[in-house]
């Protein structure tokens, strides 16, 4: 079986995140970059996929230079080899030009399963996966807790508010994860060392027959009109329980008129 | 007034209160006109859109529509889109309705913007970013604005309007029939709102110390008619099942009120609730970065904290 799994690196959560002043687009500079966390999801599936199945893990991300560390961190926990989607055109795509990138390297290079983490950090938008599964016609098998493969089929257990659905289609077909799917390895040294062998292409826009016109922050279907710091919240009260602090949260709730 | 159009979120055929906000966001700007897709369509749910001001309401209730995932909702919208040029389509900002808008946007060739907790003048939206450490506007620059809105976002106020139905027959694509829901599992939930359309949300963390403990915050929680939520410490832990996860990579809330207990308030946590109106914060550590945030706090044992809440809440009743 050959699986792709998309990767992202995002501004590690941990750190202050910003925007550019100039034009209001991610500041990547400002933060140190960690893989996004359901991704890491993602490669663990697709290992235990291929560990179950055969086949080959192939990691793709789209993201600028310092990407590659990302990158390395997934082939560290076992991916074979490596897609970096890397060019200056790419800068300020939003979900729609993202997609059209990521979809048309997935076309160049093939795939039975595509495996990705439902949302990413930065940007939380929750929808790459199913513009994936719309832009290349393929099942859209999200939110996923369960994955099982048999030939050709392939059946998820999808997250719902009220459990779950089980949900199935035949490969290819597109998969995204949620946290409580699997519990993500730690690269090992050995991983860590391998992986730096491990090889890394490189695909341009032109490369991977990326329309132009569809993507970068010149040609987002959506702008930030402006954007500034979040206001401080006033600062609150904060009492200590002297053996009444059940009483005190309810005279306040109280006076908000929530009892 | 131009039409917007609203998705209709339901279950069991009933009208979730999601959809009243969004009715009632949607008549600050232009005409709502209701979307229901699948099957479930009934007088009531018709009264109940009507009552919040929907002026139309389109009724795409074929069953196939409910069998498969995400895509006939967003062929059903396209449609609409196509027939009707709406000036924008609201949808509710829940892990399904983010899918939908993000397949619709790819149909139609339009922008969409995520996660709203405001539309205004012109449909520029406001979102809360970086765990809501950035507020930010923008807008869709080509084609039909399409906003996913945070549930929460806006008070449902009722306003009566005509309601008019419109029957809607739409051919779904073979590729929309490509991820087949075979069978739905429902899990166990009593008669707790659901978590991110909860008014009040009562969340456990690390502090609470065990599964068994959690009665205590659902006590506290069936005393407010609220839903229950947990950190990732206290689901990962397995003190509480993984869908109540509240944060990061769980479920982003924004109640009216959110009370914390147990929970110390990292980034992970905040991201997912920071946008609640009232927070209140119980912890034992002084030093707790969810204090930073809490409009009320008590530093205090929560064993002896909550459930003293609890019986204050019981006695003013």
């Amino acid at each position: 079986m050959n699986i792709v799994v998309c990767v992202k690196q995002v501004p590690d959560t941990a750190t202050e995140r910003k925007l550019r002043s100039d034009d209001k687009t991610l500041d990547r500079d400002a933060a140190d970059g960690v893989v996004n966390e359901l991704d890491e999801y993602a490669v663990e599936e697709a290992l235990r996929l291929k560990e179950a199945h055969g086949g080959e893990v192939t990691v793709l991300s789209m993201g600028p230079a310092k990407a590659t560390e990302t990158i390395r961190k997934a082939l560290a926990m076992g991916a074979d080899k490596a897609v970096h989607l890397h060019d200056d055109a790419l800068h300020g795509s939003d979900a729609l030009g993202t997609s059209h990138a990521i979809a048309q390297a997935l076309k160049k290079i093939g795939f039975d399963l595509v495996i990705l983490g439902s949302e990413s950090t930065d940007a939380r938008t929750g929808m790459l996966a199913a513009m994936l599964a719309e832009r290349l016609g393929a099942p859209q098998l999200t939110l996923a807790s369960k994955v099982e493969v048999e030939g050709t089929s392939i059946r998820i257990e999808r997250v719902t508010d009220y459990g779950y659905d089980k949900v199935e289609a035949s490969l290819p077909a597109v998969v995204s994860v949620v946290e409580k799917i699997n519990e993500p390895r730690y690269p090992s040294f050995k991983g860590i060392m391998a992986a730096k062998k491990k090889p890394v292409e490189t695909l341009g826009v032109a490369d991977a027959e990326i329309s132009a016109d569809q993507v970068g922050l010149a040609n987002s279907w959506s702008e930030v009109v402006e954007f500034a710091a979040a206001p401080p919240r006033a600062a609150g009260t904060v009492i200590k329980d002297e053996g009444d602090g059940g009483v005190k949260a309810a005279e306040f709730l109280a006076s908000k008129k929530f009892i | 007034m131009s039409e917007i159009l609203v998705l209709v979120e339901h279950v069991d055929g009933d009208v979730k209160k999601v959809t009243l906000e969004l009715l009632t966001l949607a008549r600050s700007l232009g005409a709502p006109a209701a979307v229901w897709a699948g099957p479930g369509y009934s007088d009531a749910a018709k009264a109940k859109l009507a009552e919040y001001g929907a002026e139309k309401i389109y009724v795409a209730a074929a069953d196939e529509i409910a069998d498969y995932v995400v895509a006939p909702k967003a062929e059903v919208l396209a449609h609409l889109v196509a027939e009707r040029s709406p000036a924008a389509v609201f949808v509710a900002a829940t892990g399904e309705g983010k899918e939908i808008a993000g397949r619709l946007a790819i149909k139609t060739d339009s922008g969409v913007i995520s996660d709203a907790v405001g539309v205004g003048e012109g449909f520029i939206a406001e979102q809360s970013i970086f765990g809501g450490g950035v507020n930010v506007r923008s807008r869709v620059t080509k084609g039909t604005p399409i906003i996913t809105v945070r549930p929460n976002s806006t008070a449902p106020v009722a306003a009566p309007a005509a309601g008019a139905e419109e029957k809607v027959e739409v051919a779904l694509s073979d590729s929309a029939r490509a991820a087949k829901i075979v069978e739905r599992v429902v899990q166990e939930k009593g008669a707790r709102p659901e978590l991110t359309e909860a008014a009040i949300v009562v969340s456990g963390g690390r502090g609470v110390g065990s599964g068994e403990n959690f009665a205590i915050i659902e006590k506290l929680a069936d005393a407010l008619g609220a839903a229950v939520g947990a950190s990732r410490a206290a689901t990962d832990a397995g003190w509480y099942p993984h869908q109540f996860q509240v944060g990061q990579t769980g479920k982003t809330v924004s109640p009216q009120l959110y009370i914390a207990a147990g929970i110390s308030g990292a980034i992970q946590h905040r991201a997912g609730m920071q946008t609640s109106k009232t927070i209140v914060v119980i912890n034992k550590d002084p030093e707790a970065p969810l204090f930073e945030i809490a409009d009320f706090g008590v530093v205090g044992d929560l064993f002896q904290v909550v459930p003293q809440l609890t019986e204050e809440i019981e006695k003013r009743k």
